[in-house]
Parts: C-alpha cells; structure tokens; sequence
C-alpha cells in the first residue's frame, strides 16, 4: 500500500464533533460519513490507491464551500478537493483524517458571452458540457482530455488537463481567463476575469495545475472559440517507430501544425481496432492519425501536402478520411485506446511522460526492451506533436507481484523520460502517483522553492497534503 | 554588475543577500521607464549572459541564455520559417531608448502583440526557465518539452514578475511556423462600439482571425497606408489560399458593417507592427496606460476617459486592450484606475515621469488577503526583498 501521512491522532479522535460541525454548515444530505456511502471515495482513476476519508462534503456554493474551509482551517482538519474522480495520477485520493470536498454539486453554468467569446462556469461542469452548451451557436472549449465525458473542468484546472488537439489549442493553461478559488482558511479570491493578461504575479498561471495544493476552485471563466468549418482525419501507417517519428518531424518542419497528430504503436493499433473497428492497418509497426481543420478545399490542400510528406516516408498505407463518419471512426479507436486496452489485459496502468520527440524511436525502443525484461506487456499512444507518451502497461491487479513490477515499470518508464530531456507528467498531474519520483525531475533546492509556494498559500498543509511533494518533505515541514 | 554566467548571477545575488543589499534587475535596460521606479544603489543585470542554446525546429523549441537579444533569437528562428507566436511587442521607441531589448525582458514584463487576442500571450510559450532566487539559489521549472505538468508550473509566475522574484538566467519558447501570408480587411468610419462589435464577429466567425484593432479618426494617419478616418482591422494568416478564401468569406460576413479594403501581405506588416508597438501613441507627451477589460467594454473606458481628460487612445486585442495617452496626473490616473476597474479590468501605468510611478498604484492593489499571500510568495523567493524592491507594488 501506498504511504500515507501520518495521520492527525487528534483529529481522528474527534470525527464525531467534526462531522457535527460540518453538518452544521451543510444541513440535509450535504455531508457524507457513514462507511458505506464513503466508499465510493476512497479512490478515482487510479484504482490501486485506496482510502476511505473522515467525511465528504459536497457543497453547492462557493460560500458553502468558504464556511466549509473555514471550518476545516479552525479545526486544523486536512482537506481533500475532488471533482468528478477521473485522475489517473490519484489526484482525488483521500487521507484517512481528511474531508473530501467534492464539487460535483457545483455544475451550473453561470454565463456565456459570445460576444466577448468567454463563459463562466462552476467547478463541477463537466468537459463536455461546456462545449454542449455553446455548440448550438458554433462554440467550442477547445481542451478535450480523453475522459471530457465525465471530468469535470475543477479538475481540469488543478490538473491543467490537455487531450489530443492541444498542439494547435493549447492545454487548460492557456484556454482560461479567470477563477474564483477558496484559500484554505475560507477566503473567496477572484482571480482574473473576462479579461487578457491581469496586472501583478500572474496567481491565474500559478493556480492552474497546482493540483489542489494552493486553493480550491469553486467557478472558472473559460474562453470559448468558435469551430472550424470542418475537420478531417487521415491515418499513415509504416514500417518502424523510427520512420512514423521522422514523418512527425518532416511534418512539423513543413511549416503545417495539424489540430492532431497521434501516433500508435503496434500493440495499441492491435489493441484499438479489435474494440473499434476503424480500419486501423493490422500490418504496421506504427500509425499516425493527422487531423487537419477548415473549409473541405482548406482541408484538401493540407492533406495533399501531409500525403506528399507521408509518401517520402515509405508508408505501408495513407488513408485520408471521406466523410465526417470514417473520422468519427478513426478517433473512436484513440479515444477508446484505454478501453481497449483493458479488454485484452485484466488491468492496466496509463503512464503520462513527455518527451523530446526527436528521442520518440529510443524511447520506444527501450520501453521494448524493459517490456521483455519485465515480461509485461506495453502498448504506446503518444501525442506526436508536443511529445506527450502513454503507455499503458498491463498486469493483473490480483497477483501483488504483477502489480508491484507494473509499478516499477512504470518508474523505470518516466525516469527514462527525464532522462532524455522530457519530463514526468505531461498532462495527467503528478498526484500520489508520481509523488516520490519528483526527485528524478527537480533538485531538493528546486522542491524546497516548490514547497516554500505551497506554505505561502497554505501555512499548515492542510490542502491535499499527500500529492505532488515527496513525502519526506512533508514530515519536514 | 554583469556577470557572464548563471554562477556569477547567482554570486552576486548571495552577496547582496548577505548584507541585505537592494539590486536593481536588468537586462539592457529597456524597460527601466516601465513600473515603479526600483531604490537601489546597484544594477545587476543579465546581459552578458548570452547566446542561444538550444534550437531544435522540428520540435518547435529554443532556449536562450536571458541576455540575449529578442532580434537575434527572432533572425534565428525567422531562418527556419518560424516565429514567436505572441508576436513580443518592441518598447524601445516607445521608452526613448537605442539598447534592444533581450529575451528575459520581454519574458519578465510578460508583453505580448496583437496576436495575444487568439493565440496567447508570452506567458502561454514560456515552456521552461533557469532563474537564480534571491538567496542565490538556481532554479528550474518546465523544460524543453511542449506538455508539462510536473510541479508547480513557476513558469507563469515568474513570467510577468518583472524581476521581484527571481532573476531568469535562461529561457525555453514555444515557436511555431510562420504564416505564409498575411491580409488585413479595412472596415472605416465606423463608431468604437459598432467597430468593436465587427471585431467581436470576425474573432467569433471560423476563419481564425489572428488580430483586430481600432484606430479612431485622429490616430488612422499614423498607421502606413490606411489613411484619415477612424478604421477597424481584421488579420487572417495562413497559407496562402487559406488566406485568400477567408478575406473573402470575412468581408462578406462583416458586409453588415462596412465594406471592407484589403492591405496586402506587406501592408499589413506594417500596419500590425505599428500597432504592437504602440507608434500612434508613442510620441505623445504626459502618460501611458495600458487598460485590459472584456472586449466589448473597451469602447466605453477609452470614450469616458476621452471626455474625462481629452485622453487619445485605440483598441487591440478586438476591443480588449485600451491604449490610453493623457496628462501625467494623480487625477488622470485615478481617472484610469476608476474605469478600468469599473469595467471588471485591470490597468498599468505604462509611461510616465518618475514622479507619477513612484507616487501612485501603478498596476491594482489586491484586496488585503491577495495582498498577503502576495507578500508570503515573495518571501518564498527573495525572504530578504532585495530583488527589484518596489517595482510592483510599493513596500514589496
């Protein structure tokens, strides 16, 4: 089992009177502590990790959520914020003492201005629902992380979530304009607005990705751009990893920036048709999917160039989509990877490196190498274009040893990403899961500085207080 | 003091901390007339730290040591067809100063040209930096790839943190291809408000329009080529039928407004870079604001403050952005704060005496519990305050 904090004996000791307190604030069914309607929060996207908190409270407003803070502040009682509980990373995993706050009552959406193209939403709108509610006049959200059916846009934030088309839109970062959060003593700050670039440290830049740790967000302004005329998927297969990944860079040199550019592994292309039947060509080594964006004769004109490029790197098959149906059907088998995945392996674990995708080919080729030594097997989806790798590792959560070399596995993957100019985390966060190996990335000179952030925001760390930070820290503070 | 490497940085600044010792942070100085002005007695700056370290086209990176000057990073990339895509404005004429200015200026004053409106600010291309704190300590955040999430992202914060935190040492941007032609539509003689709202429908139409501004009748002159009269323009950049297919689809869609000229690829080079670089306000006597508030309320700040002190003003950023020029009054000033805070926005004091920045709020304060965590955070990199004390905030 993961480590934990140490938990605060004296807080435990007085559950009773917290869950009072909190009921005080939240009357009727907003406070959550019997055992067994707890259980569905002991954990989220990362279903290894396990524990049942204190308490949730699932507030309505953002004062709610400020009398909440406030209360837990006093109390000195850690705090736990959760959206809808789709973190990969075991952003949402709770501590024994804590109060999970979870924001999934929080799901209006509060304003939508086409003119100023912005939209104020509250933390527990889902991904999806934005873009559903500015679509009927051609609006979109342009993050799409592969879980925006269900992840809520609190979480977006905090995670600072991107998905297949931030090579052209950007990620969460760069899609927003303000935020209403709640400081962990119960102070409601406004940060930003409906307008670009706020004067003074930029908090809004800062807040993003944070991952819970500086403050909870309670509304978000978002910007909302208008759609395309169209889009258009193509797929590339070839021969190697290494000839797929040099077409990327000849792509990227020709001066195109597709809206997407994802690239498929073997194990995963195999993976992915048997789930979606898209057409993926079973023959390849590697495939790239290259969507392209504009009027039908702008999308011409880009496909022809990218099947030019394509063909100086003797693909196996080029196949440009003809009608809005086969593209729907060639993203069905990316964005379906994990379920996929999950059909032919009883479990999985989906890494979130990010590397420099010159180094894509000597990546793949000692995930390979440390996939035979392991005897695990591993399928690799990467965000082509800004370097972003999953692979998903599979084991059997039911046999300990299996899990325990999926975990090292895993390690060895993202020390390796570092390794090669890249990084631990490219979208997913750091979480719990990453927690200890921040040291591969970042000096203790660099962590300190991290953490000296964190405790100007919150003195005591009562704010998800078993994330991001290597545990030894924590003890130390 | 300018040291030629991130160690004689980081020497200098631990030094200066040993005794308490206020530093002034530069680069060449471009910037000096921009803020508060800072109370010390010496200058530490990174110009000698120079070069470019990294260029990697294919991946859309490149990494300069901070002293390096915006002009050659920009010829480098520019010889490989690409660019900066939140188009760094160029203050130098603006500020009366001849030094270039380098790529940790830019990137500590957080600046950004008329393509932030679609496509982001300096901020948003920030992918990693090396910075040395105020106890001397070097630090890293980011790196060299597009996508990170790993730790606290000090990226941003120390984007547009004019040196009160830390001083950047290197710098990692996102590039990306440049266009292969640009056209600008021309809608005249419509009033701020109507031109505001055709702005707002080319931004909100499919065909990615990449900027749109408006140049009330007394400030169009300044602009090469488009002559008298008040004038809205509207940028498409892309390929090139890209760019042919959507000025025409624009100027049919915007029809509603005005009939709309075309300024050509060239024209538009022009037009655009004097608009970033602010040239029709540039030689005005007395102050500078920069005013940020939604778009459609631009019209009224700048027409207020037009009747409240004759002030001289245009739109970028589709109406978001309100350059305003004015007498180098605590009146006028205040008259700016009011506005722009009236309208949801927020405000700088671009330009103006040394009297005026040192005697008034140059950018908001934040409200008392902002204020304090403000304080918290710089105590977290600079516990002593010796970094660019002052030029933010006063007393900070």
């Amino acid at each position: 089992m993961l480590p934990q904090p140490a938990p605060k004996a004296e807080v435990l000791a007085r559950r009773d009177s917290i869950v009072a307190g909190l009921k005080a604030i939240l009357p009727g069914d907003g406070i959550i502590s019997e055992p067994l309607r707890l259980k569905p929060y002991e954990t989220d996207g990362l279903a290894a990790y396990r524990q049942v908190p204190l308490a949730v409270a699932l507030p309505e407003t953002t004062g709610q959520v400020a009398a909440i803070m406030a209360f837990c502040h006093r109390e000195g009682v850690r705090v736990v914020p959760r959206g809808a509980g789709t973190s990969l990373s075991g952003g949402a995993l709770p501590m024994v003492d804590s109060v999970v706050v979870g924001l999934m009552r929080m799901n209006r959406i509060l304003d939508i201005d086409y003119a100023d193209r912005c939209a104020v939403v509250q933390a527990g709108v889902t991904n999806i629902g934005i873009t559903q509610a500015v679509a009927g006049q051609g609006f979109f959200y342009a993050p799409d992380p592969s879980s925006q059916l269900a992840c809520m846009i609190g979480g977006n934030v905090n995670m600072n979530s991107g998905g297949a088309h931030c090579l052209r839109y950007g990620v969460t970062a760069n899609n927003l304009l303000g935020l209403k959060v709640v400081t962990v003593d119960g102070v409601i700050l406004d940060i930003g607005g409906a307008h670009l670039d706020a004067a003074g440290y930029d908090w809004l830049g800062l807040l993003t990705g944070s991952e819970g740790q500086l403050a909870i967000v309670t509304e978000v302004t978002v910007r909302i751009l208008r759609s395309p005329e169209g889009a258009r998927a193509m797929l590339a297969a070839f021969r190697s990893n290494e000839v797929a990944g040099a077409c990327v860079d000849s792509i990227i040199a020709s001066g195109i920036i597709p809206v997407a550019l994802e690239f498929m592994d073997r194990p995963a292309i195999h993976a992915c048709e048997a789930y979606a039947n898209a057409g993926y060509p079973l023959d390849a080594e590697a495939m790239l999917i290259i969507e392209v964006e504009g009027s039908i004769a702008e999308q011409d004109f880009l496909l022809d160039r990218l099947k030019a490029i394509c063909a100086r790197h003797d693909p196996i098959s080029l196949k440009v989509s003809s009608s809005a149906e086969e593209s729907a059907a060639i993203w069905k088998g990316r964005k379906g990877a994990f379920g996929a995945v999950g059909r032919i392996s009883p479990d999985y674990m989906c890494m979130d490196g990010t590397i420099p995708t010159s180094q894509l080919p000597h990546v793949l080729r000692r995930i390979g190498e440390m996939s035979a030594s392991y005897n695990l097997q591993v399928a690799n989806i990467f965000h082509a274009g800004d370097g972003n790798l999953h692979p998903l590792i599979m084991f059997d959560a039911n046999d300990p040893a299996s899990f325990a070399k999926a975990e090292k596995f895993g390690a060895d993957i993202l020390t390796l990403c570092v390794e090669v100019g890249g990084c631990l985390t490219g979208e997913h966060g750091v979480g719990v899961e990453k927690r200890d190996l921040m040291h591969v990335q970042f000096t203790e000179t660099e962590l300190d500085q991290q953490r000296r952030i964190k405790s100007a925001f919150d003195p005591a760390w009562l704010l998800n207080a078993n994330k991001v930070f290597p545990l030894k820290g924590l003890s130390a503070e | 003091m300018i040291p030629t490497t991130e160690q004689g940085i980081a020497e200098a600044i631990r030094s200066a901390h040993d005794v308490s010792e206020p530093l002034a942070i530069a680069g060449r100085n471009s910037k000096q007339g921009l803020l508060r002005p800072v109370q010390a007695a010496r200058t530490l700056s990174t110009a000698n730290l120079t070069g470019i370290t990294l260029y990697s086209p294919s991946e859309l990176i490149i990494s300069a040591r901070a002293g390096t000057t915006l002009a050659e990073l920009e010829a480098a990339i520019a010889a490989k067809g690409q660019h900066l895509v939140a188009e760094p404005p160029d203050f130098t004429a603006l500020f009366g100063r001849i030094q270039p200015q380098t790529i940790a200026g830019i990137v500590a004053s957080n600046l950004s040209g008329p393509r932030r409106v679609a496509w982001g600010a300096m901020r948003d291309h920030v992918m990693g930096v090396r910075a040395v704190n105020g106890t001397g300590e070097t630090i890293r955040s980011g790196g060299r790839v597009l996508k990170n999430v790993t730790g606290l992202d000090l990226c941003k914060l120390l984007t547009g943190s004019h040196g009160t935190l830390a001083v950047l040492t290197e710098i990692t941007l996102k590039v990306a291809p440049a266009p292969e032609q640009r056209a600008t539509l021309l809608l005249r003689n419509l009033d701020a408000t109507k031109a505001v709202a055709a702005l707002s429908a080319a931004l909100g139409s499919p065909y990615a329009v990449s900027a749109a501004a408006y140049l009330p009748a007394p400030l169009a002159g300044f602009i090469p080529g488009i002559g008298p009269g008040p004038v809205a323009l509207v940028r498409i950049e892309d390929f090139a039928p890209s760019v042919t297919y959507r000025t025409e689809r624009l100027r049919a869609d915007l029809a509603e407004f005005a009939s709309a000229d075309l300024l050509d690829d060239t024209q538009s080079r022009l037009a655009w870079t004097a608009i970033r670089d602010c040239a029709p306000l540039a030689g005005m006597q007395g102050a500078l604001w920069r005013v940020s508030v939604r778009p459609s309320r631009g019209p009224a700040v700048a027409e207020a403050l037009e009747r409240e002190f004759g002030a001289a003003w245009f739109l970028d950023w589709g109406g978001g952005l309100v350059w305003i020029a004015g007498p180098a009054t605590a009146e006028a000033h205040e008259a700016v704060a009011q506005a722009a805070t009236t309208a949801g926005g927020t405000f700088t004091l671009f330009r103006a005496p040394e009297t005026l920045r040192a005697a008034v709020p140059v950018i908001p304060p934040e409200p008392a519990p902002l204020a304090a965590i403000t304080r918290r955070v710089k105590a977290a990199f600079d516990p002593k305050g010796i970094l660019n004390p002052g030029r933010l905030h006063a007393g900070l």
